[in-house]
């Protein structure tokens, strides 16, 4: 197993209020219950991992995160407050990130698009593309179609235009699952960076506990059937 | 060896050179059928004397004019159709019951209304063009990838950019499909209400030639329709990838 990057900032301190709340979450969908009575909190800063099973509700648990689900029962809140819409200062890192980009702009635009709505300045915008091209290692690539690049470069590039919100936060659900082993390592490796260059809070989905542990300065098991908290490791 | 763009007219040409042995042997005297070289006859003189040309710009006027009304009032409805499930929900049986009258069954009303000349040709045209392009324009929205639904979502787009910088762009490709489908209704619709009671272009320009027992005219100006036709949507094709470049050729919507 790999020894974490050592650039990596610890949680401020334990007795910190969490910047993301979870109290007593069900989510009912259909009929279903898919997640029920999540108790859960992201300190500021925190890198929390979540595992599970397929199905087990993890997406959900991200996505309720995200403000993209409402609760069916209890609160999801972000710095004190709910988490009613979805918030530019939390970025969603896609699974399917084939899917999440826009076909029809080069990597420059699909991270424009993020800039657009944060009101950059048209001027600004391209000196702040190439600076976050350069930090995701896709320097040279903006004039490409998101058809034109591997993977591997896809994903970079959707962490790039996530980065482009600044966010508080970032939410990653399974980034790295549909990767090679080589290039999920150094995509692990680089993200560790920028989340510690970025100071942002990171809830991280993923199904492979070795890169939890890893990645995470907290671990959460999800159980299945409804999802719900099964373990934590620290 | 054969180059592989000669291949294709390999067919067409040795059936031209078929007819015209074939006219010659029996000495063809018909009213309906004339000889390939009776009809590059008629059709150059028709362009000599500029009557296919007039009435091919009054063709193409109205069917032009009828698919831009037509594919705005389709595109605007079928995008607020594909967006607001409500919207459709309440259109449904109205559009329903629309859609299927014949374009060219509104002839009498429009005559009478408007009388002969482009604005009812235009009339029936844009009619006839709206419904593909509103069916397959509210497809296209609804059978965007929910992602990047979701993206806009997540990004806080208002409804205006999320239009315009998600959904149209998204939809795009499949849209425009639906507007080369409409181009090629435009101009059979065109032609026919010309056929059927409008004096103006190409379609009347064949009755003219029927009327005077001149095969050869008739059929030329039939072949000039299809190589109009055929012009058409290789122009919007060409329209298509300059349009769309590299995005439309590396991804789905070719």
């Amino acid at each position: 197993m790999r020894v974490p990057s050592p650039v990596r900032p610890q949680p401020i301190s334990c007795i910190e209020r969490p910047q993301i709340k979870f109290t007593d979450v069900t989510l009912t969908l259909g009929g279903k219950t898919i997640v029920e009575s999540i108790n859960l909190g992201v300190k500021p800063g925190e890198f929390l991992c979540i595992i599970g099973a397929s199905g087990c509700g993890k997406t959900t648990v991200l996505r309720l995160a995200a403000g993209l689900y409402q609760p069916s029962r209890g609160a999801v809140t972000f710095d004190d407050k709910p988490m009613l819409a979805p918030r530019r200062d939390i970025a969603i890192v896609f699974q399917d990130y084939g899917k999440a980009l826009l076909p029809w702009r080069t990597a420059a635009g699909n991270i424009s698009l993020a800039l657009e709505t944060m009101g950059v300045a048209y001027s600004q915008r391209t000196p702040r593309i190439d600076e976050l091209l350069h930090k995701v290692g896709l320097p040279g690539h903006s004039g490409k179609y998101p058809a034109e690049m591997s993977g591997g470069m896809q994903q970079r590039l959707q962490i790039a235009r996530c980065l482009a919100q600044e966010p508080k936060a970032l939410l990653m659900d399974e980034p790295f699952g549909a990767l090679d082993a080589m290039t999920r390592q150094g995509l692990q490796d680089e993200v560790l960076s920028l989340v510690a260059a970025s100071r942002a809070t990171v809830i991280f989905v993923t199904h492979d506990l070795e890169e939890a542990i890893y990645l995470g300065d907290r671990v959460i098991g999800l159980l299945p059937h409804p999802g719900r908290i099964g373990i934590e490791l620290k | 060896m054969i180059p592989e763009r000669i291949k294709a007219f390999l067919l067409p040409i040795s059936a031209v050179v078929a007819l015209e042995l074939w006219a010659r042997a029996v000495d063809l005297q018909s009213d309906s059928l004339a000889p390939p070289s009776a009809i590059a006859a008629a059709l150059a003189a028709a362009f000599k004397d500029g009557s296919i040309l007039t009435a091919t710009r009054d063709t193409l006027i109205s069917a032009f004019a009828g698919l831009s009304i037509g594919s705005a009032i389709g595109l605007a409805l079928g995008i607020a159709l594909g967006i607001f499930h409500i919207f459709d929900r309440l259109m449904e049986v109205t559009i329903e019951a629309i859609r299927p009258i014949p374009s060219i069954a509104l002839l009498p009303i429009a005559l009478i209304a408007l009388g002969f000349g482009y604005r009812m040709e235009i009339v029936i045209v844009a009619f006839a063009c709206i419904w593909p392009i509103l069916i397959l324009s509210r497809a296209a929205v609804g059978g965007i990838e929910p992602r990047l639904i979701e993206v806009s979502r997540a990004l806080r787009l208002s409804p205006v950019d999320r239009v315009r910088k998600i959904i149209i762009p998204a939809a795009l490709p499949r849209i425009f499909l639906a507007f080369r489908l409409a181009a090629g209704i435009a101009l059979i619709v065109a032609v026919t209400v010309e056929i059927a009671i409008n004096p103006i272009g190409l379609g009347a320009a064949i009755m003219t030639a029927q009327q005077a027992l001149r095969p050869d005219l008739m059929l030329a100006y039939l072949l000039w329709i299809g190589i109009v036709g055929y012009l058409l949507n290789t122009g919007l094709v060409v329209a298509q990838r300059h349009l769309f470049g590299r995005a439309a050729l590396v991804g789905d919507a070719a």
